[in-house]
C-alpha cells in the first residue's frame, strides 16, 4: 500500500513529522532571515548591465549650453511664484510658447477625505501646464516625459528653469522621433495624478479634473526632477512607486550609465556607493541600501511623481538633486547634459523597456539582486507556516484517531468528528475578526466628523486616535467570545482556529510577497515567530507580549525608527510616535487620493488574521 | 563597450549585397540588408559602401539587386537625413545621389530573397528586381546583419539557414544561372553559413569563424550608433584601391582585415572553386571590365565586284516621253473644253 494511505505508515510519519517538527521550523526560519540579509554580498548581488539593445552604450554628444537660461527662468518662476502664492499658469503658458511647445492647461480639484496636516491642505485645486515638443519626422505615436512637481513645501523653481531651458534646447534639433511632454504639476503628486488619470482617461481615485486637450501618444518613460539650488552635490534617484512598483532596471542602468559619463555624484537612498565589494565594507554598506529600499518599498508609498506613472506601465524615474556640504559641485549644464543624453537614448527605443528586470532589489546603484535569487528568503519563512500547519492537522487528525482506536469513552452515542465541532466554533471568531477590520478600515475616516463634536480635536488626529482605538479594542475581544465550546475536548477548538488562522496568513503573505516582496517579507519576518509560537497553553503574557509586538502596527512603528536609524538621523521616543501618528495619516490618504493599497491591506487583511492569533492566544 | 558591440543577436536582418560582375562574363549582385531598426545603421552602411565601390567600378544599376531592410537616411532618428555615413566624423556619405533600392523595408524577406536567387519570380515583378543572370554571369552575394551558427536572421521575424542557401545556390546551379560566384557575408559566426555549399564554382568569404562575434566600428556620438562593421570596413578601404584597371587578385582580399584588425578571425572557402584564386581579379566579380585589346594586325577587305554583285534594283519611274504626252493630251482636253482664247494666259 502507499505511504499514504496506509494508516499504519502514516501513524509513522505523523509522529516523524511532530517530532522534527520544532528543528525544522526554526532552521527554516533562520534560513529565511540568513538569506535575507545575504543578498547584500556578491554571489548574490549581481553589477547591472544595459539589456535593451536599442540603448546600447552612452554614446551621444550632448551640445547642452544653456546654464545661464535656465538659472534666469528660474528665478523669473520664482519672483511670480511669490507674487502669486500659486504656480504661475500665464507666465508659464508663456515661456513655453516662447521657447516653441504646444502649450496646454489643465485644472483639477480634489476635496480630501480629511485635512493633510503634513502639507497643509483639504480642498485642493490647481493647474497643471504641460508643453509638448511634437516630433519633427515621425507620427506622434510615442512620447516621453518631463515632469517637475510644484508643491507648497518645496519651490523646485531651478527644476522648472532647467526644463524651460531644456525644451528651448531640445526644440532646436531635428532627430527626435517621439514627442516629449514638458509637464510642471501644482500641488505635488496630486497634480500629477489628476494629469495622468486624464491622459490615459480613466478616474481611479475621484479626482475632478478637465479634460487634456493636447495629447501626444503611448507614454514610454517619463523623468521626474526636483532640483531646488543652482547648484547641487549630488543626484539621488528614486524607484520606488506607487504599491511597491519599480521602474525597468534599465531605466536605472541609463541613469547609472550617463552619471558615470558626465563624471557626476549620484546616490541610491541617500548613500553613496560602496567601492570595495571584495572586503566586509561595501556588502555591508550595500545591506544598509538594501534595507532603505525594503522598508521604503514596503511602505507603498509613491516617493516622487514617477511612482504614479508606474501604475500605468510608464517606466520613470525622480531625480533629486541635493546640496550638501561638500566641496565639488555640479551646476544646472552638468544635470542638463545627463538629461539631455537620457532623453537621446530613450528617443532610441523601439519597444517599451522589457528587456530588463522589472522586479529587483537594490543594494547599490551598480548592483542589483533579481527576484529568482530573493524569492527564496519569503519561501523558506512561509514554510515555517505550512510546517506548523501540518503539525496542527497531524494533532487534531491523530488525536481523532487516538480516540477511535482507544476505549470507548462513556456514552453510547458516537463522538462527533473533531472537526465538525472546530468548525462550528470557528465561524464565530472569524466572522468577528473580519468585522473588526472592516470597522477599522470604514469607522475612522467616516466617523471623524462624529469624534471631532464629542472630543476636542482636530479631523486628522480623530482619524488617527479612531484607528488607533479601533484597533486595541480588537485586543479585548477574546474574552467575550467563546461561545460554543466542545467540553469533551477542550483542545480541539483552538488547534482548529489556529491552523485556518495559519493558512489564511500563509496565504495574504504569500500574495503579497508575489506583489510586494519588501512587504511580504518584513510583514512574514515580524509574524511568522509569534503565529507559530502562539497556544493557550504556556506562558501567556509572553506569548501575549509576542503577538503585541508583531501585530502590524507595532510593526509600522519598528519600521519607522530603523528607517530614520539607517539614515542616520535617529529618532527620540516622543519623536518617533508623532512620525508615528503622522504616517497612519498619511497612509490613510494615500489610500483615499492615490490608491495605495496598505491601509486595505493590512486593516482588512492582516489585522483580522492577526485577531485570529489573539484569540487562540486567550482560548479558555 | 563601444568597440566591442557584438552582432550576435541573431534577430538582426542581414544586409546582401548580390554583385554580379562583369569581365568577359557580365556580371550582377545583389546586396542585402536584413536588418531593421534604429541601432543597425551599421548594416545598412556596409551594404551600402559594398554598393557603392561596385557602382564605382562599373556595374550598372540594372545589375544590382539591392535590399535594404530599413530607412536609415529618412529614418527620424537621423540628425543627419538623406545620408548614411560610413565614417565617423562624416567624412563618407555612402547614400549619395543615385542609390536605387530595389527591395525595401518589409520587401526584404527570406522568401524574397530565395526566389531572385533562383529566379522563381511572379511574371509581374519588374526587371529592376529580378536577377538577370544566365550561365556566363560572375555574381558577388554580399549580405550583412545579425547571425549565428548557421542562420541569419531576417527583418527581427524569421531566419535563413546554411542549408537553404546552399539548395538555392544549387537550384541556380542547375538552372545555369551563374558562372562563377563570390558570397561574402558579414555577420557574427559567418564561417557556419558558407560550410554547407556543395555547388561548383562558389568561393565564399566571411567576417568571422564560428563561436566568434563580428565586432562595429566607427562609433559617432553625433549621430548616436556604430557606423560600420569591422570588415566591411576594411574591404571598403581595400575596395578605394581598386579601379577598374587592377590586377589584385582574391588572395589580396583573404588577407583584408586580419584578425589584429578585425578581432575575430575572417574566414573563406575555396574548395568549390575551379580556378586559383590568386588567378581570380577582383575586377571579375566587382568591376565591369570590359576587355578592349589593341592589335595591330591588319584585316583586308575585299574589292566590289561588278560581274559578281547580283543586280540592283532601283525605283522604277515611268519613261519621259509618256509624260510629256500626258501632259499634251490634258492641255489639249483643257483647251477644247474651254476654247482656245485661254491659251494667251498660258503662254
Amino acid at each position: 500500500m502507499g505511504l499514504l494511505s496506509d494508516p499504519v505508515r502514516r501513524r509513522a510519519l505523523a509522529r516523524l513529522v511532530l517530532r522534527l517538527n520544532a528543528p525544522l521550523c526554526v532552521l527554516s526560519y533562520v534560513a529565511g532571515i540568513a538569506w535575507f540579509l545575504a543578498l547584500a554580498f556578491p554571489p548574490l548581488t549581481q553589477r547591472t548591465y544595459m539589456s535593451e539593445n536599442a540603448m546600447g552604450s552612452t554614446m551621444v554628444e550632448e551640445q547642452f549650453v544653456g546654464g545661464d537660461r535656465a538659472r534666469s527662468f528660474a528665478r523669473d518662476f520664482a519672483a511670480h511664484r511669490r507674487k502669486s502664492g500659486a504656480l504661475p499658469v500665464a507666465w508659464l503658458e508663456r515661456t513655453m510658447r516662447s521657447v516653441g511647445l504646444e502649450v496646454y492647461t489643465q485644472s483639477f480639484s480634489r476635496k480630501l477625505p480629511f485635512p493633510d496636516e503634513t502639507h497643509e491642505r483639504y480642498m485642493v485645486s490647481g493647474t497643471n501646464v504641460y508643453g509638448i515638443l511634437r516630433a519633427p519626422r515621425a507620427a506622434s505615436t510615442e512620447s516621453l516625459v518631463f515632469t517637475v512637481p510644484c508643491g507648497s513645501d518645496s519651490t523646485n523653481s531651478q527644476a522648472v528653469g532647467l526644463l524651460l531651458a531644456l525644451a528651448a534646447h531640445f526644440r532646436g534639433q531635428i532627430y527626435w522621433a517621439k514627442d516629449i511632454i514638458f509637464l510642471v504639476t501644482e500641488h505635488d503628486l496630486l497634480g500629477t495624478e489628476a494629469w495622468l488619470e486624464a491622459y490615459h482617461d480613466v478616474n481611479v481615485t475621484g479626482m475632478q479634473s478637465s479634460p487634456l486637450q493636447g495629447r501626444a501618444g503611448a507614454i514610454q518613460a517619463a523623468v521626474a526632477l526636483e532640483l531646488s539650488s543652482d547648484v547641487v552635490t549630488s543626484l539621488d534617484v528614486a524607484v520606488e512607486g506607487l504599491n511597491g512598483q519599480l521602474p525597468n532596471l534599465d531605466l536605472l542602468n541609463l541613469f547609472q550609465t550617463f552619471c558615470q559619463k558626465g563624471g557626476l555624484l549620484c546616490t541610491l537612498q541617500g548613500k553613496l556607493q560602496p567601492q570595495d565589494w571584495t572586503s566586509l565594507d561595501g556588502p555591508l554598506q550595500g545591506l544598509q541600501t538594501l534595507l532603505l529600499m525594503v522598508l521604503q518599498q514596503a511602505s507603498g508609498r509613491p516617493h516622487g511623481p514617477h511612482g504614479l506613472f508606474l501604475r500605468y506601465r510608464v517606466e520613470a524615474l525622480t531625480l533629486r538633486g541635493i546640496n550638501s556640504f561638500r566641496q565639488y559641485k555640479y551646476d544646472l549644464v552638468a544635470v542638463g547634459k545627463a538629461l539631455e543624453g537620457m532623453f537621446r537614448k530613450l528617443n532610441h527605443l523601439l519597444e517599451r523597456l522589457h528587456q530588463s528586470f522589472f522586479l529587483y532589489l537594490l543594494p547599490a546603484l551598480s548592483r542589483f539582486v533579481s527576484i529568482g535569487l530573493y524569492m527564496p528568503a519569503t519561501g523558506f519563512l512561509l514554510l515555517v507556516l505550512g510546517l506548523k500547519a501540518l503539525e496542527l492537522w497531524m494533532q487534531l487528525h491523530e488525536a481523532g484517531v487516538g480516540l477511535d482506536a482507544g476505549g470507548r469513552p462513556g456514552p453510547s452515542a458516537p463522538l462527533p468528528p473533531a472537526q465538525g465541532v472546530g468548525l462550528a466554533s470557528l465561524v464565530a471568531p472569524l466572522l468577528v475578526s473580519q468585522a473588526m477590520g472592516l470597522a477599522l478600515y470604514v469607522l475612522p475616516v467616516l466617523g471623524q466628523h462624529v469624534a471631532t463634536q464629542h472630543f476636542p480635536v482636530g479631523e486628522a488626529e480623530a482619524v488617527v486616535l479612531t484607528l488607533l482605538a479601533i484597533y486595541v479594542a480588537g485586543l479585548a475581544l477574546p474574552h467575550n467570545t467563546h461561545r460554543v465550546v466542545s467540553t469533551q475536548t477542550p483542545d480541539r477548538g483552538w488547534m482548529a482556529l489556529k491552523l485556518v488562522a495559519l493558512i489564511y496568513l500563509a496565504l495574504q503573505l504569500g500574495c503579497i510577497a508575489l506583489t510586494n516582496f519588501s512587504l511580504g517579507f518584513l510583514l512574514a519576518a515580524t509574524m511568522v515567530p509569534a503565529a507559530t509560537l502562539t497556544e493557550p497553553h504556556g506562558p501567556r503574557p509572553l506569548y501575549a507580549a509576542l503577538l503585541v509586538l508583531t501585530s502590524p502596527a507595532a510593526t509600522l512603528l519598528g519600521s519607522l525608527f530603523l528607517w530614520r536609524e539607517l539614515q542616520e538621523a535617529p529618532l527620540s521616543i516622543a519623536e518617533g510616535w508623532q512620525l508615528f501618528l503622522a504616517a497612519l495619516a498619511q497612509g490613510v490618504l494615500e489610500h483615499y487620493t492615490y490608491g495605495a493599497l496598505l491601509f486595505p491591506l493590512l486593516a482588512l487583511g492582516l489585522y483580522p488574521c492577526w485577531l485570529l492569533f489573539w484569540n487562540v492566544l486567550f482560548w479558555k | 563597450m563601444a568597440a566591442t558591440y557584438c552582432l550576435g543577436r541573431a534577430s538582426i536582418a542581414l544586409a546582401a549585397l548580390l554583385l554580379l560582375s562583369f569581365g568577359s562574363f557580365a556580371a550582377s549582385q545583389i546586396e542585402v540588408c536584413t536588418s531593421r531598426f534604429w541601432f543597425n545603421y551599421r548594416h545598412v552602411a556596409n551594404t551600402l559602401s559594398v554598393y557603392r565601390s561596385v557602382k564605382r567600378l562599373g556595374i550598372p544599376d540594372s545589375h544590382i539587386v539591392l535590399m535594404l531592410a530599413d530607412d536609415m537616411a529618412c529614418n527620424p532618428r537621423n540628425p543627419k537625413p538623406a545620408t548614411v555615413f560610413s565614417h565617423k566624423n562624416m567624412e563618407l556619405n555612402v547614400y549619395g545621389d543615385d542609390v536605387e533600392v530595389d527591395y525595401r523595408s518589409y520587401e526584404v524577406t527570406v522568401e524574397n530573397f530565395l526566389r531572385v536567387l533562383t529566379g522563381r519570380i511572379p511574371p509581374s515583378t519588374p526587371r529592376s528586381k529580378r536577377l538577370l543572370s544566365d550561365d556566363r554571369s560572375n555574381i558577388l552575394i554580399y549580405m550583412t546583419g545579425h547571425g549565428g551558427n548557421g542562420f541569419l536572421k531576417f527583418q527581427d521575424s524569421e531566419e535563413i539557414t546554411n542549408i537553404e542557401l546552399a539548395d538555392a545556390f544549387e537550384q541556380m546551379w542547375q538552372k545555369r544561372r551563374y558562372n562563377e560566384l563570390l558570397f561574402i557575408i558579414d555577420t557574427c559566426q559567418g564561417a557556419s553559413m558558407y560550410e554547407r555549399f556543395y555547388s561548383p564554382n562558389i568561393m565564399a568569404l566571411a567576417s568571422s569563424q564560428v563561436g566568434e562575434d563580428s565586432l562595429s566600428h566607427q562609433p559617432d556620438p553625433a549621430i548616436g550608433v556604430h557606423l560600420m562593421d569591422r570588415y566591411t570596413f576594411y574591404v571598403l578601404e581595400f575596395l578605394e584601391e581598386i579601379n577598374p584597371a587592377s590586377q589584385t587578385n582574391m588572395n589580396d582580399l583573404f588577407q583584408v582585415c586580419p584578425k589584429s584588425l578585425c578581432v575575430s578571425t575572417p574566414g573563406h572557402r575555396t574548395d568549390l572553386f575551379q580556378r586559383d584564386p590568386k588567378n581570380v581579379l577582383i575586377t571579375d566579380f566587382f568591376g565591369s571590365v570590359r576587355k578592349v585589346e589593341i592589335t595591330t594586325e591588319t584585316i583586308s577587305l575585299q574589292q566590289y565586284s561588278e560581274m559578281e554583285s547580283k543586280p540592283k534594283l532601283k525605283d522604277w519611274h515611268p519613261p519621259g516621253g509618256f509624260i510629256l504626252g500626258l501632259w499634251a493630251l490634258i492641255i489639249m482636253v483643257f483647251f477644247k473644253t474651254y476654247g482656245i482664247k485661254h491659251m494667251k494666259f498660258i503662254f
